[in-house]
């Protein structure tokens, strides 16, 4: 009876977990979210450049894709929005030191026709402003920034990640909201933007390593693909800035 | 193994063991990761707190709506045959099976700022977006269907002939309602809001959607657990042990009172 389940479960797992012809490669990239429109552009070009290589792309946000390598997804590179999320790894777990590879700097985003009249970061204390929450990346860059600036903001909300509050922003239900320049840019007109003074002095850093488990030649190709003058265009192109 | 049971063949413990399995060692896997230690000063730390009152006062007050808006749908479904009828049942208890996501997202377009009635209510004062009231409609959403389902099939088991008879000795409508109805169906109206009281507290797609999420504001247990699994797994997974040991009672106190007659 055990041993018919443990078989059963086995073949489940060895199903679950295989595919892919040989001879053709395939890199596996974990990244954040915020990078789900440049990379899906890279990988494009990678795949033209070399028919016989697939990119597999996963995106989620970085303390996810931290979790995932840590329980042993199999993967060839890690890319995380942020440098604390890559601190988490543990080193016997990447292969090589990480590098910057872009940075991201936050902006403010309002509704189309700007409801709320928001001119400046000041005005943000004064209309209904939802904020990432403290406890995620760029809740902890959004209260930084405006400490740095003096405003004191009461958020009507506080989400868990910066697509939430630019759902929030879009959808009207909000006056404003701070969001990264990059996904301020991937909304288009469903938004408009103020720039905010003083942003370039809370930069988040984005951080690229190639993962120990993983396929080494494959892996170089994507980290020099993304360091490449073609792949720093692409990165510009989705508001991303130099490292 | 207990003797056969002449309409149980023995492969059937296969599946059924792997499906209870399924089931059950996710739960266990969670109560092993729970840092019993530091589970004290986890929940009760401000924000889980502040979290933990939300849920339940947003939960006991949309078991309330529930009551109130259910009881009566359930019995109307249950004492009309009507043209239609099949499809106004259908339509209530949609909420049962939509992503709550999608009801998050047509509560916001109902009742959010740009709204169908988000103008209207704009006039006279109210804004629902990111309130407490925003998580009391989403939860009374979601678990209304619950309710209405639960109470319906007590009422149809029940029957209308006590209500009749009621009726030929001179009661009112009214009165068949409270002195014959209700209590005949109260364990079904019982059970039916202890699982929309469960199902409002477990509510989390449509808040997160709908309400946004501040501290003692619109932050209820769930996303509270949800923000915590990034900054702070050991929270999230005290937290989560609180809402199973719930769900764990719930169901548990639903099927003692169904086998108790």
């Amino acid at each position: 009876m055990r041993r018919a389940l443990a078989v059963v479960l086995a073949l489940g797992l060895v199903a679950g977990c295989s595919g892919g012809d040989a001879g053709r490669r395939t890199v596996t990239v974990l990244a954040a979210a915020s990078l789900t429109e440049p990379f899906t552009a890279l990988a494009e070009r990678l795949e033209e450049q070399d028919p016989g290589l697939d990119v597999r792309l996963s995106f989620a946000g970085s303390a996810d894709l931290v979790a995932q390598v840590e329980a042993g997804a199999p993967a060839d590179v890690l890319a995380t929005a942020d440098e604390a999320s890559m601190a988490r790894v543990p080193a016997d777990l990447l292969d090589g030191e990480p590098v910057t590879f872009a940075t991201n700097r936050l902006q403010v985003v309002v509704p189309p026709g700007n409801p709320g009249r928001v001119r400046t970061a000041a005005d943000l204390a004064r209309v209904d402003t939802v904020l990432c929450a403290r406890a995620v990346p760029c809740g902890a860059l959004a209260h930084a920034l405006l400490d740095d600036l003096g405003v004191r903001v009461r958020p009507v909300s506080e989400e868990q990640s910066v697509k939430d509050v630019l759902g929030k922003v879009a959808s009207g239900e909000a006056d404003a909201g701070l969001v990264y320049v990059s996904d301020a840019r991937a909304a288009g007109d469903r938004v408009e933007t103020v720039d905010v003074e003083g942003s370039e002095a809370h930069l988040n850093r984005y951080r690229l390593a190639a993962l120990a488990g993983g396929d080494a030649e494959v892996a170089r190709r994507w980290l020099d693909l993304v360091s490449s003058g073609e792949g720093r265009a692409v990165l510009r192109d989705a508001g991303l800035g130099a490292p | 193994m207990t003797r056969r049971a002449p309409g149980l063949p023995a492969w059937l413990l296969l599946p059924a063991a792997i499906g209870a399995l399924l089931v059950v060692l996710p739960l266990v896997a969670l109560v092993v990761r729970v840092p019993w230690t530091s589970l004290g000063p986890l929940l009760t730390s401000p924000t889980a707190v502040d979290a933990l009152l939300l849920s339940l006062r947003t939960a006991a007050v949309s078991t309330l709506l529930c009551v109130v808006l259910g009881v009566p749908i359930a019995l109307f479904l249950a004492r009309t045959s009507f043209r239609g009828q099949a499809l106004l049942r259908a339509l209530v208890l949609v909420p049962l099976v939509l992503p709550p996501v999608v009801g998050g997202l047509a509560l916001l377009y109902t009742f959010g700022r740009r709204g169908l009635l988000g103008e209207t209510l704009d006039v006279l004062g109210v804004q629902v977006a990111f309130s407490t009231t925003a998580v009391v409609l989403a939860q009374t959403f979601v678990s209304l269907p619950f309710l209405v389902l639960s109470l319906e099939g007590a009422l149809r088991t029940a029957g209308g002939r006590y209500e009749a008879v009621a009726a030929t000795l001179g009661a009112s409508p009214t009165t068949v309602l409270r002195r014959v109805t209700l209590p005949l169906v109260l364990p079904g109206l019982v059970s039916g809001a202890v699982l929309a009281f469960a199902r409002s507290l477990g509510e989390f797609g449509a808040t997160l959607t709908f309400a946004g999420s501040l501290q003692g504001v619109t932050r209820t247990l769930p996303l509270e657990i949800y923000l915590q699994r990034e900054a702070d797994p050991d929270a999230a997974v005290a937290l989560a042990l609180v809402l199973v040991v719930v769900a764990v009672v719930v169901v548990a106190g639903t099927r003692l009172r169904r086998e108790e007659p």
